[in-house]
């Protein structure tokens, strides 16, 4: 039962199939490389996109119950560590695009959350999201999935409890410190229907923006999955290469991709025979930091807590990289 | 009628500015449109997501890209 919810639910071997005898009826040889990069191509869109639009929906549904009004709330009563747990779970629910990073990092700090906290919720708000949860799960199984998201939740703990020790309240731009708005404006209420019809634009604008990153990854994977040779993928990503998880985080820093986009990349190499953890680090890197939200950050941030910031998160990541490297034969 | 739209000047603070505008027309409505991208000045509305939409200094939506037809309803 297990085994099924696994391959044909969530990673829909069915679709793979189907798509398979369709081409093969039309005359295309799938067990070629461009036929085989015709079907990987055709069923990782096909299979993103049925994920991507579902997920979106219930995420955003699920969101709606948490705007960053209620989420500034709830961490308020919380304190110690326990803030900083309760900061980056929420950071994980709570609805955000890179362009609110401001408004958020003011709001949370003029509320006088400490600055740990916010920092909690910065970094695990866009590296673990429910829909990478879901998409991890149907791409690298169960146990992957949650191993990364736990990873992701350490880090965003760890690194906002590290900021909060190294007392860097004067990094924040003067602007947000100067500033005694006390405003406390309440969330609207909403009706289901409401709820809903968000729920439903979501997916709407999700899928508009996201959907040339899923055809570039997709495109991408499928050059890696049926042209590079699996001796380069191996020494470069593989165990051969000991700095591989490193290589993979820098390269990955500087990338803007959605997790939708970086997913097929991912998938791709793993079967090329890259490390996990390594793709892993890929992954994060390219999903928590990136050039845009960065630049968005530094109008609020002085440098000094930016690079503070950047520097967390990379060696965050690659932590996470090794360590998924050590204990991979537990997950594969 | 004095509205602001509020946002930092991305895709979807744009968007909602362009469905305001739109919405007023139609409608036939005098008003004057604002679009505020200084930081400062949208905190001093509490808003913590944009876009956000303020009708005679009252917060009526945020976080949220509102159609024309939305707008319209509200206006």
């Amino acid at each position: 039962m297990g085994a099924f919810f696994q391959n044909q639910i969530l990673s829909m071997k069915w679709l793979n199939e189907l798509i398979g005898n369709l081409l093969s009826a039309m005359g295309l040889d799938t067990t070629s490389r461009i036929g085989g990069s015709v079907q990987f191509f055709i069923y990782d869109v096909i299979k993103i996109t049925i994920l991507l639009c579902l997920l979106i929906f219930i995420i955003s549904y699920i969101q709606s119950f948490f705007p960053p009004e209620r989420s500034r709330k709830i961490m308020g009563r919380f304190h110690g560590i326990g803030a900083n747990i309760v900061g980056a779970l929420l950071g994980t629910v709570t609805p955000f695009c890179s362009c609110s990073s401001i408004p958020i990092f003011m709001g949370f700090t003029s509320a006088g959350l400490p600055l740990g906290v916010t920092f909690s919720f910065l970094i695990s708000s866009p590296m673990v999201d429910l829909g990478s949860l879901v998409l991890l799960m149907s791409i690298f199984g169960v146990k992957i999935a949650i191993a990364y998201v736990i990873l992701g939740l350490v880090i965003a703990v760890i690194g906002g409890t590290l900021i909060e020790k190294l007392h860097m309240e004067d990094q924040i731009a003067d602007f947000i410190r100067n500033s005694n708005s006390s405003v406390n404006i309440e969330s609207p209420d909403l009706t289901v229907r409401d709820r809903l019809v968000y729920a439903r634009d979501q997916v709407e604008s999700t899928f508009k923006k996201v959907f040339p990153y899923i055809l570039v990854g997709v495109g991408i994977g499928a050059i890696i999955h049926n042209w590079i040779p699996e001796n380069w993928v191996q020494t470069v990503l593989g165990s051969r290469n000991p700095f591989g998880v490193v290589l993979a985080t820098i390269v990955g820093v500087p990338m803007y991709a959605d997790i939708f986009g970086t997913i097929p990349v991912a998938e791709a190499l793993l079967a090329k025979g890259a490390l996990l953890g390594t793709i892993l680090s890929f992954m994060m890197a390219v999903t928590t930091l990136s050039l845009p939200s960065l630049i968005m950050l530094k109008k609020a941030i002085k440098p000094k807590l930016m690079g503070t910031f950047i520097a967390i998160c990379v060696i965050g990541i690659i932590i996470v990289g090794y360590g998924f490297n050590a204990f991979q034969y537990i997950f594969i | 009628m004095n509205i602001k739209v509020l946002g930092g000047g991305c895709a979807k603070c744009e968007a909602l500015l362009a469905a305001t505008k739109e919405a007023v027309a139609e409608k036939g409505i005098e008003a004057e449109i604002e679009y505020i991208t200084d930081m400062a000045k949208i905190m001093e509305y509490g808003i913590m997501s944009t876009p956000a939409l303020i009708i005679d200094n009252k917060v009526v939506s945020m976080g949220r890209v509102l159609k024309a037809k939305d707008v319209a309803k509200i206006l």
